[in-house]
């Protein structure tokens, strides 16, 4: 079935879309990232504008993230004083990020600088789960204790800031300024590269801040929640690339996605999803990496003045 | 004298006889861009006049449709430090979004390539000034790569064949629209074509818009960007709402 796309320019079968939007869907479900890792470079490679791909797919995440957040909230797994500092420093960053899209968009560079930060970020993410995952499994197949997540939980320059809060659900005792600067890099993120931001952020406050990992999801969940809606907005204003009905069925496939991904991981040792999800992340950045250095497709691409 | 009073009194009729007439049309002056659209057959079909009353032996015709021009940049793409990048780019004052040529037989047989280049007739023959003052090598270079992009895409193409004409005074083509055509007003230009040479021309318009909810949705991204936003957010939340509810009462 054909359904053309008002503001892409292009008619798409909705079928594909909706079974991706639901692929993606169940891994937000099972992992709590936003799946914009993969949305993206899927609808680009099917065609749509990058910029349309990017603002659409942050539109998408904003709903898969509900129901994840309002089941992470019943069962007390979301610490909203955490989420809300993320957030604040998230929309700041999505407003910096929109300024950054437009000029990388003028000089003509915009393509690159999705590609490179996507290879440096899923490739350096990935290669960390694996090996942390890795370590789990090994153990508990010899039967030793499993190592714990963080072996740091007190770092230098995080204690080094001012202003401490207490941070109950994650049990911290920090400075917002730590998690405000990571919610900033991670709205920066979301607007350039059209990821919700959750696989830099769950890794971060595991391993970086040491959130205990009960809350981990859920906030992470919360605070992509919040500055997708920015991210959709900033987008709406500057770049007039949000596509309402490649979001709808996006949107139709991943919601239905994400709840079957929560039934999903139930059955699954966490260890293995863990490992799951970084060889996935893993395949995104090989593939994007050759992409890169393969001669492309078309070597030259227009630009409407 | 009389027989110059005679050709003198002859002369509208000899000039009309030289001059032939093309009354054409086309299958819909109007095409409408639904949630459906998949691309159109435009079809455009005419007669030709004859004040002589008698048809020529060869009669040859060729239809042009533009889209709207449009100022372009085009970038090429390099190996820098082994990945692709844009390195260098043309500015394009005036770039037809889209082009497409019909004709009876193949453009070479048709016209001289000086009639061609006039009149605009062949994807070769478009003038899409260049406008940043490079080397003409460079400007050939990059409007090569552009037309390789238009044709890639579908938005230039050229039908050799796809014109009939029945005893040299009624024409048909059938030209097809691609569903990645842009919106805007075109021209249907219809070119009579006789030993080289244009002998007749005809234009009409067509208008090709979005209509019904995606002409909403695309004017309301455009003019109302901060509703449209909300929009899109109130619809991810609805929907993610939706479904956390409704698997909970699936669940018990």
């Amino acid at each position: 079935m054909h359904l053309y796309l008002p503001i892409a320019g292009l008619s798409v079968n909705a079928l594909v879309i909706v079974v991706l939007g639901g692929a993606v869907g169940i891994l937000s479900g099972m992992f709590g990232v936003g799946g914009g890792f993969l949305t993206t470079p899927l609808l680009i490679f099917y065609g749509v504008p990058p910029a349309v791909a990017v603002a659409s797919s942050a539109t998408q995440i904003t709903g898969a993230s509900v129901s994840g957040v309002l089941a992470h909230s019943r069962r007390q797994g979301v610490d909203f004083r955490l989420g809300g500092v993320l957030v604040a420093g998230g929309a700041v960053g999505s407003l910096v990020g929109g300024f950054i899209f437009r000029l990388l968009q003028k000089s003509g560079q915009i393509d690159t600088i999705i590609g490179l930060l996507y290879v440096a970020l899923l490739g350096w993410i990935g290669i960390a789960m694996a090996r942390e995952a890795a370590r789990t499994l090994i153990a508990t197949q010899t039967g030793a204790p499993p190592p714990p997540l963080t072996t740091k939980r007190h770092r230098k320059w995080i204690a080094a800031l001012p202003f401490r809060w207490r941070f109950y659900g994650a049990g911290l005792y920090i400075s917002p300024l730590a998690p405000f600067l990571l919610g900033f890099l991670t709205g920066l993120l979301t607007v350039l590269m059209g990821v919700g931001g959750g696989f830099i952020l769950v890794p971060a406050m595991l391993y970086v801040f040491g959130v205990s990992a009960r809350v981990v999801v859920g906030t992470s969940l919360f605070q992509g929640l919040f500055v997708t809606a920015a991210t959709t907005l900033v987008h709406a204003l500057t770049t007039h690339a949000v596509d309402l009905v490649l979001a709808g069925l996006l949107l139709v496939g991943s919601v239905t996605g994400a709840q079957i991904g929560s039934q999903l991981v139930q059955r699954v040792r966490p260890e293995r999803a863990r490992m799951m999800l970084a060889l996935i992340v893993l395949t995104v950045a090989i593939r994007m990496a050759l992409g890169l250095t393969w001669r492309p497709d078309a070597i030259y691409t227009v630009q409407l003045l | 004298m009389r027989r110059l009073c005679s050709l003198l009194a002859a002369l509208p009729l000899l000039l009309g006889a030289a001059e032939p007439r093309l009354v054409p049309d086309v299958s819909d002056t109007q095409i409408d861009i639904a949630y459906s659209f998949t691309g159109a057959q435009l079809l455009l079909f005419g007669a030709i006049l004859y004040p002589s009353g008698r048809p020529p032996a060869d009669t040859d015709i060729a239809v042009v449709i533009k889209g709207p021009s449009e100022p372009l940049m085009v970038r090429e793409k390099a190996k820098v430090a082994g990945i692709w990048i844009n390195h260098a780019s043309e500015r394009f004052r005036s770039v037809p979004s889209f082009y497409t040529v019909a004709t009876s037989r193949p453009l070479k047989e048709l016209v001289s390539p000086r009639t061609a280049a006039i009149y605009e007739i062949g994807i070769d023959n478009l003038l899409l000034s260049p406008a940043n003052g490079t080397s003409a090598n460079e400007q050939a270079r990059f409007e090569t790569g552009l037309i390789e992009l238009k044709r890639r895409t579908g938005l230039y193409a050229e039908h050799v064949g796809a014109v009939s004409v029945r005893e040299g005074v009624l024409y048909r083509a059938l030209v097809p629209i691609p569903a990645r055509v842009p919106v805007g007003s075109y021209t249907a230009e219809t070119y009579l074509i006789r030993n080289g040479r244009i002998v007749a021309a005809a234009t009409r318009e067509i208008a090709i818009d979005k209509s019904g909810f995606e002409r909403f949705v695309a004017t309301a991204a455009e003019h109302y960007p901060l509703l449209y936003g909300m929009a899109a957010i109130g619809l991810s939340l609805l929907l993610g709402w939706l479904a956390a509810l409704g698997f909970a009462r699936v669940r018990h």
